[in-house]
């Protein structure tokens, strides 16, 4: 019998978790490793970030659902792993620390036959003064409890606009490292879509604040689709639908400091700027979880096993070179590292060769341009690939059997407003794949039958039915395997 | 300072494509909505079938 450890329940872990718990969790011992109790669809944190939906709509606890298959849970974080075991342990291990209230604070050493590292990531307020809302003064959508803070403050907002106020609120990115705006963009319709219902929308003024270098990059370099007889960049669709809104918008911004109700930003012209707000949403920059690495003799391999981001290295290309001579096949395929052949990483825990957007600085040197987006559908696409690998080594298959590139799978993205089944409308954007291949797609790099996007009641249906879909799959409901990933 | 009758062009909201009537209408019109969900459907189908290797 072999155990494999996964660490990290998030939209990866669980899924590589489930799937190894279907095809080998009979023969083989299956452990997960997650911080959290519960188990959180964050596509859906939108809406509870605007009072739609609430913390419990969006979460299930994971101890409770995993006590009914083969998975060993352990509320733990992770603090090292030690693929070449130690002096006293021949055998490979991580080190965990136990978070949930019966263990607080012990460690213990769990040996490993096949790791899989989805820890996603670190939610890195810190690295912008003032940012978050925990020690700062914006608040975030990025966990549910997160949103529900977000969703009182909102209303605090409304509140006041009721009572006559004026409020500004900016959206967006606390950054020029962030990715992940699909989120904020999506929230700021979703905020747009709250005020108008609650009869404020005339109180407030609304403004996007972002690192990409335009609307609609969304760290993926922005893309282009079919519409009205024309290959359009999505920038001008992101820009119309600002427009219909009344949101203004501010790129190319670096977010260097939040102080109570000011913004103090950095713009690609060097200049520095500030704005004034009243509510406030900013995604953090993202950064691995801090995870050590050890080798046998028990010295620091940090360096070696992760990137300087604290990401961990797979099977990516990661020599260094000029934007033009980017490609495709930089990009991982089978997430195996390349000195452990039985640890792998999914999700936004792979370290990701380079960015998918053009890399720009200010005058000043400041870097401002959006990161890799690792979305929910390539992370259980990559997570799935890792899962059947890994049931196929233990097979006796050599090496990794399947693959899941950035460059050959497509995502989906559906910003949606409101809850309500009649009167909500979503822009639902699809690209494929999520980095351009441009050897394959010379024109623009991607298929542009499977890139597209378009505003409607449509996509507000396809929203809701994920919602349902994956929490009903994640909870190992009859048929769940049916559901595709 | 007078009555505001004119408009300033060269403003951010000047630029975008502005959707007609008709756009608007069919975003949320029924019947196209339904078919328009079912086309979505196929295409993430597609997608998600080309992601899997």
């Amino acid at each position: 019998m072999s155990r494999i450890v996964i660490l990290g329940a998030g939209i990866a872990g669980h899924t590589a978790a489930r799937y190894l718990n279907k095809w080998v969790g009979k023969q083989h011992e299956i452990v997960v490793v997650s911080p959290n109790a519960k188990w959180n669809w964050i596509p859906s944190n939108i809406w509870v970030g605007v009072g739609q939906m609430t913390e419990k709509d969006v979460t299930f606890d994971l101890a409770e659902l995993y006590g009914k298959t083969n998975v060993d849970f352990r509320q733990a974080k992770a603090l090292s792993i030690h693929p070449e075991g130690n002096a006293g342990n021949t055998q490979p291990f991580v080190t965990v620390e136990y978070t949930g209230a019966a263990k607080t604070g012990v460690q213990e050493n769990i040996t490993y036959d096949f790791l899989v590292n989805a820890t996603g990531p670190k939610l890195n307020f810190g690295a912008t003064e003032g940012l978050g809302p925990e020690h700062g003064h914006t608040v975030s959508v990025c966990t549910a409890k997160h949103a529900e803070e977000a969703n009182i403050k909102l209303q605090a907002s409304i509140d006041a606009m009721r009572k006559g106020a004026s409020q500004t609120i900016v959206i967006g990115t606390g950054h020029g490292m962030c990715t992940c705006q699909g989120a904020a963009f999506e929230y700021i319709y979703n905020v747009d879509h709250a005020l108008r219902e609650a009869g404020v929308r005339d109180k407030a003024r609304i403004v996007w604040l972002s690192n990409e270098y335009e609307l609609g990059d969304f760290g993926m370099g922005g893309v282009h689709i079919k519409r009205g007889g024309y290959i359009t960049n999505g920038k001008t669709f992101a820009e119309s639908l600002m427009v219909e809104r009344g949101i203004e918008w501010i790129t190319r911004a670096h977010v260097k400091k939040v102080e109570a109700g000011k913004i103090h930003y950095e713009t690609m012209d060097g200049q520095f700027h500030e704005l004034g707000f009243d509510f406030s949403m900013l995604i953090p920059p993202f950064a691995g979880v801090g995870l050590k690495a050890f080798n046998k003799a028990d010295e620091d391999i940090t360096g070696q096993v992760f990137a300087p981001n604290g990401f961990m290295k797979v099977d990516a290309d990661y020599t260094q070179r000029p934007y033009m001579e980017w490609s495709a096949k930089d990009w991982p395929r089978t997430y195996q590292t390349p000195a452990y052949r039985n640890i792998f990483a999914v999700g936004i825990a792979f370290a990701p060769p380079h960015l998918i957007s053009k890399p720009m600085q200010s005058a000043n040197g400041t870097p401002i341009n959006p990161t890799a987006p690792r979305t929910g559908m390539p992370s259980a696409a990559m997570a799935k690939a890792v899962a059947m690998s890994i049931r196929d080594m233990l097979n006796g298959a050599e090496k990794p059997t399947h693959t899941a590139s950035m460059s050959e799978m497509g995502a989906a993205c559906v910003a949606s407003t409101g809850s309500h089944l009649f009167k909500g409308t979503a822009a639902t954007m699809t690209v494929f794949p999520v980095v351009p291949d441009f050897e394959k797609y010379p024109e623009f790099g991607r298929d542009i039958d499977l890139t597209f996007g378009e505003i409607g009641l449509a996509g507000h249906w396809m929203k809701y039915l994920l919602h349902h879909a994956f929490i009903y799959q994640a909870k190992l409901r009859p048929g769940w395997s049916l559901i595709p990933d | 300072m007078g009555n505001i009758t004119n408009r300033e062009p060269y403003q951010q909201a000047y630029y975008p494509p502005a959707p007609t009537g008709f756009t608007r209408f069919m975003r949320t019109c029924f019947i196209w909505q339904l078919y328009r969900f079912f086309v979505i459907n196929i295409k993430m189908l597609k997608l998600i079938a080309k992601s899997h290797h």
